[in-house]
């Protein structure tokens, strides 16, 4: 289960820069995945533009956060291909080496580390060595920290900079999150149902900011809430018992047939 | 009075056949017993064996004092009896004609009937030969056992009579086995050659021991001989195919002797598995199912030992059934302290299990300190019920005793029990709702923290019931938990957290394990190196042997 | 709690002089007036600190090292080891090995070689393991190299199949009663039973004489306020916000591009190295080692001292050490029987209602003094207090 050996493709970071000359950032491939005889995702196949902002959407048990596991290296899929770029092999890797590659990832959940403050969350996000004699010794550059002045500034935290974590409100913590993602730089980032918890303004705010991220990064956000997914979507994949349903824009897929069929009623009001 | 038990015990046991027993020789036996003061010492052997062959049931109430040196005289009326020097140095007579017993005299009064070592070894074995004619086929065959062990000319004899007449399968056997030995050890080679092939399969290890002597002193005289003499053909040939069978035969007894002693190995495996499988199942259910790490579990087992101290010595007169009595109470004991300790601190350390692991740590330092106040520091004596003594005996070399085959029992009593109280009662379906989705079973109106008091009860009171189990096994003092808590604990963690039939497979995997390595490697580090492979199982396995699966598991 | 969120305060104490100054600062006072009181003024004196007090003391800080070494794993890094008892036992057989080459000829057997319970054993060379043993470098290598060692290979095991938690705890009690047993067996080569004891001298010094026993003092104290600044280092260190960050969400650490396996394994054998030293320096002072220190109640204890102290402040699990080492040599003194209920009335109470410790307690009082204080000037700009910290990282565990 985990694969952590010498000899990581992983050597240097140098390495991690994925190879997107076909204008893919991140290949799918024949994946499937079961659970005690419970296929989660059933040969399922899925390609993300490079700069691509893309929703998944799906109803509960479709497979979308077993998607996001696969992807990220927290379950290895019994078949199939995962890559990011041409040449870097997903399944070859594990979970920090990926996300050194440049994949980020909000968990469904907001997951910060609440005994730290808000500044140091972001500075452990910091892409950079992480490595223990770095960490041991390491110093914020000037750099660094005008990068977390601005990833704070970005997702409005600033004047909560040094409030740990732990005592922010839901939505402030969804903020953090992504915020943590950004001080990585990622090249694709996964947004587990980003806007749980939020007002209507802070959700408005987090569809501003995960449009203006598109472009420069790849996302892939997975959301329950149709009207939040309307308003940022640009390509939708809809997912139902671990296959790709139907792909296209919000209102193709709305009127795809067989969409229609599996939501019926769901989808209604 | 215990030197007499055997005596007593053979009274009883001839008192059966004095029915068969003809009225001439009932008449003949006082006039004999009254020479034994008068004879000479070599007119004694003579005696002895017209006293024996009048086979009424006294003549053991005589020989064995006789050969004891228990046996006197009156020196005023000549009366015969056996003596028995009590506490207070008095002489305690019985007469061993009547049995009755005589008021206790002084030394001077009695004179002992005088025998030598030879006419010892000479009732010795008329003694032994006597239970060859018993009427009952267990004391023959006991006597038998004794005959094989040590052989004698007239114990020999009489079997060759007796082997015809034998109705006993066991008894003939055995009676055919004596037989053979004694051809082995001195017939003809031939005769050997005969005897050996069909000692082949017997399991005694005197039959063992007779092979290997006469297979050692068969090579030292060959190897004499070569030397000096040629022997004519035909006998060299049969003496070295009488090697070869010799060879062979004890080979198929080590091999098979070998198998029954991995099946005894086995057998200690189970019985240490199932004190494992007391000892992890409540642990199963408050770890496993409601996932509470109960460091106190270990007292909950020595509080189930000490109740079935306490009711021993309430009902002192009941020991046969203490622990009958016992299981339930210990049961409610320690499943009421379990209640007690759910309600008064687990309740407050939901989802903190650390901070339950410390302070349940602490419940059990202070239940082994009041255990040590009130019962003392040192371990109490626990009885054993008649019972649970003695051991089923399955061949010459492996028998099993009768405290680990019902523990064996017990433990899987235990085990089945609960898993119906799981599966099929209201409670199971209860705790099972709320081990699984505590805030949906909240919903639907599942009283959870009744349900969580009554499942710790319930682990907690079933280690009792281990406890009272375990009284049995080992010493029952304060520390009695500590020494399982470890290895109950790995029990449910290598089976499979929340998997009851993982607990079974691993406590029963473990115990034999632990038991096949003792044999080359001895208890300690037996123990070690099961405790060792164990973390690194886990540390490979983290879910154990049967992991639960898929995201509820996560 | 919640109304702190809106009125953080600025601790002034810790601001001022942080707390590596501080508990250096007193543990330098306290170790010259221990020194000069025992040495300047004589017995019967009042200020006079007697020399059985001095190793008692000496006794306590080896404790609080070792507390240190727990609040390191278990306080900032969430692995609660039950088995500390073992890398201080370790360090202590290194030592204890070291004391016993001393002795050379003047055991009970005159061997200059062996020592007695090998020739009590008819035993005719070292084992192999001994080599080097009456080497004074090698013995201050292995008290860091046998614990860590061990602390290596469990850690790379148990972190990498990610075992945590519970599982961990228990794993880590496994270990060390494991080596309870196997110390128990005469065929170790450790004593058996008896483990190491009769020792004479340290480094030419008899350790009989009161300013040995002074002098150790002095240097277990040097070492505690070099394994504090150590610590201090670490924790307030980038390292010791990845360990925190570990302990609070591990799976975000691992997403973040850490391996938390690598500083799990790193800091569990940091620690179990200041437990060896700990062990090491507590042996010359008490005068033996044996299989008891592998007992897992040991280890438990241990850890109650942390918890006590207030587990995620250095300095909390010095006075946790202290204080509860402190009454038990009371309480064992005055009513033995009282002593395990204390110490379990001790684990339930602390657990159930002061579950950030004394240093918490204490913490906790100083804000709310200070916040009813600075009210008027608290801007959302200000730094957060320790406590809010501290809280957090509680309520989250």
């Amino acid at each position: 289960m985990i694969v952590d050996k010498q000899g990581s493709p992983l050597s240097s970071a140098d390495n991690l820069s994925p190879d997107t000359r076909h204008g893919m950032i991140l290949y799918v491939e024949d994946v499937s995945v079961s659970f005690d005889g419970f296929k989660a995702l059933n040969d399922l196949n899925l390609y993300i533009g490079d700069g691509e902002l893309r929703c998944l959407i799906g109803a509960n048990g479709a497979g979308k956060t077993t998607l996001m596991d696969v992807i990220t290296g927290k379950t290895r899929p019994d078949k199939g291909k995962v890559s990011f770029g041409q040449q870097i092999d997903l399944l070859e890797l594990d979970e920090s080496e990926i996300a050194r590659a440049g994949i980020g990832r909000k968990f469904q959940k907001p997951t910060v580390f609440e005994a730290l403050s808000v500044f140091e969350n972001i500075e452990l996000s910091l892409s950079g060595d992480k490595g223990i004699w770095t960490s041991l010794f390491h110093k914020l550059s000037g750099e660094q920290k005008d990068k977390i002045d601005e990833v704070l500034k970005t997702i409005g935290l600033e004047p909560e900079r040094n409030y740990p974590a732990g005592r922010l409100s839901h939505g402030q913590k969804q903020w953090l999150e992504i915020g943590m993602l950004l001080a990585a730089e990622p090249r694709l980032l996964l947004v587990d149902e980003p806007v749980t918890g939020m007002t209507t303004q802070e959700t408005e705010r987090t569809a501003e900011l995960l449009t203006s991220l598109a472009g420069k990064h790849s996302v892939v956000v997975v959301e329950h809430d149709m009207a939040f997914v309307r308003s940022i979507a640009r390509k939708v994949t809809v997912l139902h018992q671990g296959t790709v349903l139907a792909e296209g824009s919000m209102d193709e897929v709305q009127a795809n047939k067989d969409v229609r069929e599996v939501y019926l009623g769901e989808e209604q009001d | 009075m215990l030197r007499l038990l055997p005596l007593l015990l053979l009274f009883v046991m001839s008192f059966n056949a004095s029915a068969a027993v003809g009225e001439t020789q009932q008449s003949v036996l006082p006039a004999l017993v009254e020479q034994l003061p008068n004879t000479k010492l070599n007119k004694m052997a003579l005696l002895i064996e017209q006293i024996a062959a009048t086979s009424t049931p006294q003549v053991s109430d005589i020989l064995q004092p006789l050969m004891d040196g228990d046996l006197y005289y009156l020196k005023a009326n000549k009366r015969v009896v056996s003596v028995f020097k009590n506490q207070q140095k008095q002489y305690e007579l019985t007469d061993v004609l009547t049995a009755e017993v005589l008021p206790a005299v002084s030394k001077s009064a009695i004179k002992k009937v005088r025998t030598n070592n030879r006419l010892r070894g000479q009732i010795r074995d008329l003694l032994a030969n006597l239970d060859l004619t018993n009427a009952d086929a267990d004391t023959r065959i006991a006597a038998l056992k004794q005959l094989l062990d040590n052989p004698n000319q007239a114990g020999l004899s009489a079997v060759n009579k007796l082997i015809k007449s034998e109705k006993d399968d066991d008894a003939r056997e055995l009676m055919s086995v004596i037989l053979l030995l004694d051809q082995l050890e001195t017939g003809t080679i031939s005769e050997k050659l005969s005897a050996a092939k069909q000692l082949g399969d017997r399991l005694e290890p005197t039959v063992k021991n007779a092979l290997v002597k006469e297979l050692d002193r068969f090579s030292t005289e060959s190897t004499s001989n070569d030397s000096t003499s040629t022997d004519n053909d035909s006998s060299s040939a049969e003496a070295k195919e009488l090697k070869t069978v010799l060879t062979n035969a004890i080979d198929s007894i080590e091999q098979q002797a070998s198998v029954f002693s991995l099946a005894e190995n086995l057998f200690f495996g189970l019985s240490l598995g199932s004190v494992l499988l007391l000892a992890a199942i409540g642990l199963a259910i408050t770890f496993g199912v409601m996932g509470v790490i109960n460091m106190a579990h270990g007292e909950m087992m020595m509080l189930g030992a000490y109740t079935t101290y306490v009711i021993q010595q309430t009902f002192p007169n009941l020991i046969e059934y203490s622990l009958l009595m016992a299981v339930p109470a210990a049961f409610l004991v320690s499943g009421f302290v379990g209640v007690l300790i759910e309600r008064g601190v687990i309740r407050f350390l939901k989802g903190r299990p650390l901070e339950t692991l410390l302070a349940t740590f602490g419940i059990s330092l202070i239940l082994q300190q009041l255990v040590r106040s009130v019962f003392s520091p040192l371990n109490r004596q626990v009885e054993a019920p008649q019972w649970m003594s003695g051991s089923l005996e399955i061949n010459p070399i492996l028998s099993l005793t009768y405290n680990r085959l019902y523990i064996i029992l017990f433990a899987l009593m235990v085990f089945f029990s609960l898993l119906m109280i799981l599966k099929n009662s209201s409670l199971g379906l209860h705790v099972r709702a709320v081990s699984q989705n505590r805030d949906m079973a909240r919903a639907l109106s599942v009283k959870s923290s009744w349900v969580d008091a009554i499942t710790f009860g319930l682990g907690s009171g079933i280690a009792g019931v281990a406890g009272v189990a375990l009284s049995q096994l080992t010493n029952v003092g304060p520390n009695l938990g500590q020494a399982y808590i470890i290895d109950s604990f790995l029990v449910v963690v290598f089976g499979g957290v929340g998997n009851l039939w993982g607990t079974l497979v691993a406590a029963m995997t473990m115990g034999t394990f632990n038991k096949i390595l003792e044999p080359s490697m001895g208890p300690v580090l037996a123990n070690i190196i099961v405790l060792v492979s164990l973390v690194l199982f886990i540390q490979k396995r983290p879910k154990g042997l049967f992991p639960q699966k898929g995201r509820a598991a996560e | 709690m919640k109304n702190l969120l809106n009125s953080p305060s600025v601790n002034n104490i810790t601001k001022k002089m942080s707390s590596l100054h501080f508990v250096i600062a007193i543990l330098f006072v306290s170790t010259l007036y221990v020194t000069v009181c025992n040495l300047m003024f004589a017995e019967g004196s009042l200020l006079h600190v007697s020399d059985y007090t001095v190793s008692l003391l000496g006794k306590y800080l080896c404790y609080a090292l070792l507390a240190l070494a727990v609040d390191l794993v278990w306080g900032y890094c969430g692995i609660l080891s039950l088995g500390h008892g073992a890398f201080f036992a370790l360090g202590g057989y290194a030592m204890g090995m070291y004391l016993m080459r001393q002795i050379g000829d003047r055991g009970v057997y005159g061997n200059p070689e062996l020592p007695d319970f090998m020739v009590f054993l008819n035993w005719t060379e070292l084992p192999w393991y001994w080599a080097g043993s009456d080497n004074a470098l090698v013995m201050i290598l292995l008290v860091f190299a046998g614990p860590g060692l061990l602390a290596y290979i469990f850690g790379m095991l148990a972190f990498r199949s990610r075992v945590s938690g519970v599982y961990l705890s228990i794993m880590t009690q496994a270990m060390t009663y494991a080596l309870l047993l196997s110390f128990f067996r005469n065929e170790m080569g450790f004593g058996g039973n008896n483990g190491l004891t009769d020792f004479k001298e340290i480094f030419g010094f008899s350790l009989q004489s009161p300013d040995t026993k002074l002098a150790l003092f002095i240097a277990t104290a040097v070492m505690l306020a070099i394994g504090y600044a150590i610590s201090h280092f670490i924790v307030n260190s980038k390292m010791g916000r990845v360990v925190t960050a570990i302990r609070d969400a591990e799976n975000r650490v691992r997403f973040a591009g850490y391996k938390p396996e690598h500083y799990k394994v790193w800091i569990f054998v940091v620690s179990a190295m200041l437990a060896g030293v700990a062990g090491a320096l507590y042996v010359p002072q008490v005068g033996i080692i044996n299989p008891g220190e592998f007992s897992p109640l040991n280890s438990i204890e241990i850890v109650i001292w942390v918890a006590i102290g207030g587990r995620g402040t250095l300095y909390g699990a010095l006075i946790g050490a202290i204080v509860v080492s402190y009454a038990k040599t009371r309480f064992t003194a005055i009513m033995p029987e009282a002593w395990l209920f204390g110490l379990g009335g001790l684990f339930v109470l602390v657990t159930l209602l002061l579950p950030k410790g004394l240093a918490g307690l204490v913490i906790n009082l100083m804000d709310k003094i200070e916040s009813s204080s600075n009210k008027q000037t608290a801007s959302s700009n200000s730094k957060p207090t320790t406590a809010s910290k501290i809280e957090t990282a509680a309520e989250k565990k």
